[in-house]
């Protein structure tokens, strides 16, 4: 099967707001993650 | 096997000013959702009883998951090398949803075969081709940071588990109750059962995204200021290509693999264990001073401390080398695991350190080797090469609970055992260690002989990718 193939030579931007979506789409669960795992250590701590 | 067109590589060849710092939240999208396999125990204890069985059982379906992890990478690791990340991120969100689908249905018909099949086997090929799928392009997109991208992206996998235990005990007590996430209430089968097709429809969103936003750099692309010269200074990187097929008959990756194997064995010997093992090193008679409530925050700090060490001590492997810093992972892994043996039993803080610690080398262990693969054989089937080495995970996710479960069955009755009850098995974990130390330790320059001649430019080797197999 063959493909089109993209011209590479063409310039291109990435929007900064694409970017921070990205990271803030994979962020906030990790954040949301971190938040409940340092919760339950903390009982290590303060158990 | 050909891919439709809309994931076939070539459409995704990013043109002149791509962001590459698109292409870590691409990465995470997958590792993030593929690393819930870590947090099964959540719901453990709930499906022994909707099944009615032994926690055996139920424990296989995590080991199958993760043989068929090594298994699946190492036989698709050239379809995905060849395909690019795109149709490899792709497959992989249809197998892993698949087998939440196949699984959950499984549990609403109480049919344990379809656990076994849905999230063990097709649950498990989406593991093994997810697990691979963006680490040699973060390599391709980073080349002058490896570590720090292929940690970025491993460290996501530890941190999936960070996020599905806290989200499937509230999706279960939303769907039960009845069930509040305490020690004591259990969720009944129908809750596991929407939890498992809530997440397959979570997790189809996210890969997807992943999916939608990679890219793959073009053949001549470079990050701004690099020059790839600079790379061959360092000792062992080279600027070669070395096929998958040849890889494996290079004594370099079977060294790489028993390192793997060892670090990753002695590491699953704590994690395993780690909520009555705290207890038991603690144990005065009947009782412990260890609370299940501070061991629970045990396992959590174990949690961070392995997703940290992937990031922490990947990236620093930049800076000091592959080889010198396993040399950390594995020599002063060593030294940890006496002091864990002899002196853990003596002061809570020294148990937590020193465990903490060996966690975070578990979590580099894995998150190096994609980088050190690519200095030793080149990024040119880098991905399909760590797909094969991922097969020294499966080894040793058998082995480690081997192990550890068969020393302490000898030991004692759970629940009665004691700090001295571990030591034979942690003195297993420092030989196992010390074999890995010396594996390291003889990896040298892969011979000239598997490079592939200069004329192979990456792209007409993916297109013949077969040419090399036979040399």
């Amino acid at each position: 099967m063959s493909h089109p193939v993209r011209d590479d030579r063409q310039s291109t931007h990435t929007p900064g707001a694409l970017i921070a979506f990205a990271w803030t789409l994979v962020g906030v669960p990790l954040a949301y993650g971190l938040y409940n795992t340092v919760k339950a250590a903390s009982q290590l701590f303060g158990g | 096997m050909a891919v439709p067109s809309f994931l076939a590589r070539e459409r995704i060849v990013a043109r002149p000013g791509f962001n590459r710092w698109l292409i870590p939240p691409a990465a995470l999208a997958v590792h993030l959702c593929i690393g819930q396999a870590y947090a099964t125990s959540v719901y453990k204890t709930a499906l022994v009883e909707h099944f009615d069985t032994s926690l055996t059982a139920i424990g296989i379906i995590f080991s199958i998951a993760i043989v068929m992890l090594g298994v699946s990478a190492a036989l698709f690791g050239t379809w995905v090398d060849r395909n690019g990340p795109r149709a490899a991120m792709f497959t992989s969100a249809v197998f892993w949803v698949t087998g939440f689908l196949v699984g959950g249905l499984g549990i609403e018909t109480g049919q344990l075969w379809l656990l076994y099949l849905g999230y063990g086997v097709l649950g498990g090929i989406g593991l093994g081709i997810g697990y691979i799928s963006p680490v040699s392009t973060l390599i391709k997109w980073f080349p002058d940071r490896p570590g720090l991208a292929t940690g970025m992206a491993i460290m996501g996998f530890g941190g999936g588990a960070l996020i599905a235990s806290p989200l499937s005990r509230q999706l279960m007590n939303y769907y039960d109750p009845a069930y509040d996430g305490t020690a004591g209430t259990v969720p009944n089968g129908e809750a596991v059962a929407a939890l498992f097709f809530t997440l397959a429809a979570v997790y189809l969103v996210f890969m997807m995204f992943g999916a939608f936003i990679v890219r793959v750099p073009a053949n001549d692309w470079r990050p701004a200021g690099f020059d790839p010269a600079s790379v061959k200074k360092k000792a062992l990187v080279t600027t070669e290509s070395v096929s998958a097929n040849n890889a494996i008959k290079t004594p370099q990756f079977w060294l790489l693999w028993t390192v793997l194997f060892c670090n990753v064995t002695a590491g699953i010997g704590i994690l395993e264990q780690a909520a009555p093992m705290i207890q038991d090193f603690f144990r005065n008679g009947e009782t412990s001073t260890v609370a299940a409530a501070t061991a629970a925050g045990f396992v959590g700090l174990l949690s961070l401390f392995n997703m940290g060490g992937r990031f922490v001590w990947s990236s620093t492997s930049d800076y000091i080398g592959r080889k010198p810093i396993y040399m950390v992972y594995l020599g002063v892994g060593i030294v940890l695991y006496v002091v864990l043996a002899t002196l853990g039993s003596t002061a809570t803080w020294i148990f937590v350190l020193t465990a903490a610690i060996i966690i975070s080398f578990y979590g580099g262990g894995f998150a190096t080797i994609p980088a050190y693969l690519r200095d030793l054989f080149g990024t040119y089937q880098v991905g399909a090469i760590h797909g094969r080495l991922l097969t020294a995970w499966s080894a040793a996710g058998v082995a480690g609970p081997l192990i550890i479960n068969g020393v302490l069955d000898t030991q004692g009755t759970p629940g009665q055992l004691v700090a001295a009850n571990y030591r034979p098995a942690l003195f297993i974990m420092v030989g196992l260690l010390a074999i890995g130390f010396i594996a390291n330790l003889l990896v040298r320059p892969v011979a000239s002989k598997w490079y592939e001649p200069q004329a192979t430019t990456p792209a007409t080797a993916r297109a013949n990718p077969e040419r090399s197999a036979a040399r």
